[in-house]
């Protein structure tokens, strides 16, 4: 049996919570939770309500997400 | 969640060899009834049987849920597929996964069946499919890396001008059905992690004759392919080996039979 691994979508930061969480509307119009990744914290990238990111999903809770880039 | 990596010993392999290698028997003997008219509830049900006459029980049955023995995929099924009361006809393709668990240790495979004439260019890609997992299982060696096991099954696609679905992958497989690490079916050269001996995974290429988008099916389990195109799936336990792999899991039961098949086919 396949094993659903992670999925990557994109979305677009709805709001700014607090803990670096932010609310995320998904390309197929789903409203998520996201939080900023480990290693977007360590480089000290900044995301604004607006932008424009890429969020990793776990197939296993789809109203949790990861962010792990933002597009310029 | 997959469960941690775990290296297996010599004894533990071939115990999942023994388990593999009763998958292999168990699509065999699916493959024997394999004909149109046949209900995909009714290949389940045979092979339930078989696998339980063999002092094994079927890894699917009760996994997250899933309802039956075999995940049984017809033309734009990807996989996961539900057996139904769905009639097989001709110029189906059929894509059967099995999973046994046996002594403690799992086996996974699937095999692509064609149902009487099939369009050529869907049993082109049921050929591509076949040859992605064995050059990536020549890949699958100490040394390599995952990554380079997943470049060699989308290359080969690509190049045939097929796509990979990304959304479900491949996984180490043994104490459980579902270990680390996921072995995409995609990737780049020399990425991922190191192949090392002891590591069993089962590389399940899932190759899409047209685009790779796929969609999640109301029924919760099936997914099929976003353009509706036909959609192939083979699959092999393996063991990485130092210069060639191990290949736990057989298709010389299935092929014996289809060649009999044949055979009676042309007399």
């Amino acid at each position: 049996m396949a094993k659903q691994s992670s999925i990557e979508q994109d979305g677009i930061i709805l709001e700014a919570l607090s803990n670096a969480m932010f609310r995320v509307e998904l390309e197929n119009g789903h409203v998520i939770t996201a939080h900023i990744s480990g290693k977007m914290r360590m480089h000290y990238i900044k995301i604004l309500t607006g932008d424009k990111v890429k969020i990793e999903m776990s197939p296993y809770d789809l109203t949790k997400g990861r962010i792990t880039y933002r597009y310029k | 969640m997959p469960k941690g990596l775990f290296y297996k010993t010599k004894d533990e392999i071939e115990l999942i060899r023994e388990s593999s290698l009763l998958v292999g028997k168990t699509l065999a003997e699916v493959a024997k009834i394999i004909k149109p008219g046949i209900t995909t509830l009714s290949l389940d049900k045979i092979a339930e049987e078989f696998i339980n006459d063999n002092n094994a029980l079927p890894a699917f049955k009760g996994y997250s849920g899933f309802p039956n023995t075999l995940c049984i995929s017809i033309n734009s099924h990807v996989v996961h597929g539900i057996p139904s009361k769905y009639v097989l006809k001709d110029g189906d393709i059929v894509s059967v996964d099995c999973g046994v668990v046996k002594n403690g240790f799992f086996g996974d495979s699937a095999y692509t069946f064609s149902v009487g004439e099939v369009n050529p260019k869907v049993l082109n890609l049921l050929k591509i499919t076949k040859e992605s997992l064995y050059k990536a299982i020549e890949i699958a060696i100490v040394g390599n890396r995952l990554g380079d096991i997943g470049e060699a099954v989308q290359s080969h696609a690509e190049k045939n001008h097929c796509s990979v679905v990304r959304e479900l992958v491949g996984h180490g497989i043994g104490r459980s059905l579902h270990e680390a690490p996921e072995v995409p079916n995609y990737g780049k050269k020399g990425s991922g992690l190191k192949l090392q001996e002891g590591l069993v995974i089962a590389i399940e290429p899932m190759i899409n004759l047209g685009k790779k988008e796929i969609i999640h099916d109301v029924d919760g389990w099936t997914i099929r392919t976003a353009d509706n195109l036909a959609s192939a799936h083979f699959e092999h336990t393996i063991a990485i080996g130092k210069n060639k792999a191990d290949i736990l899991s057989s298709f010389e039961f299935i092929e014996e039979v289809l060649r009999k098949k044949f055979e009676n086919a042309i007399i």
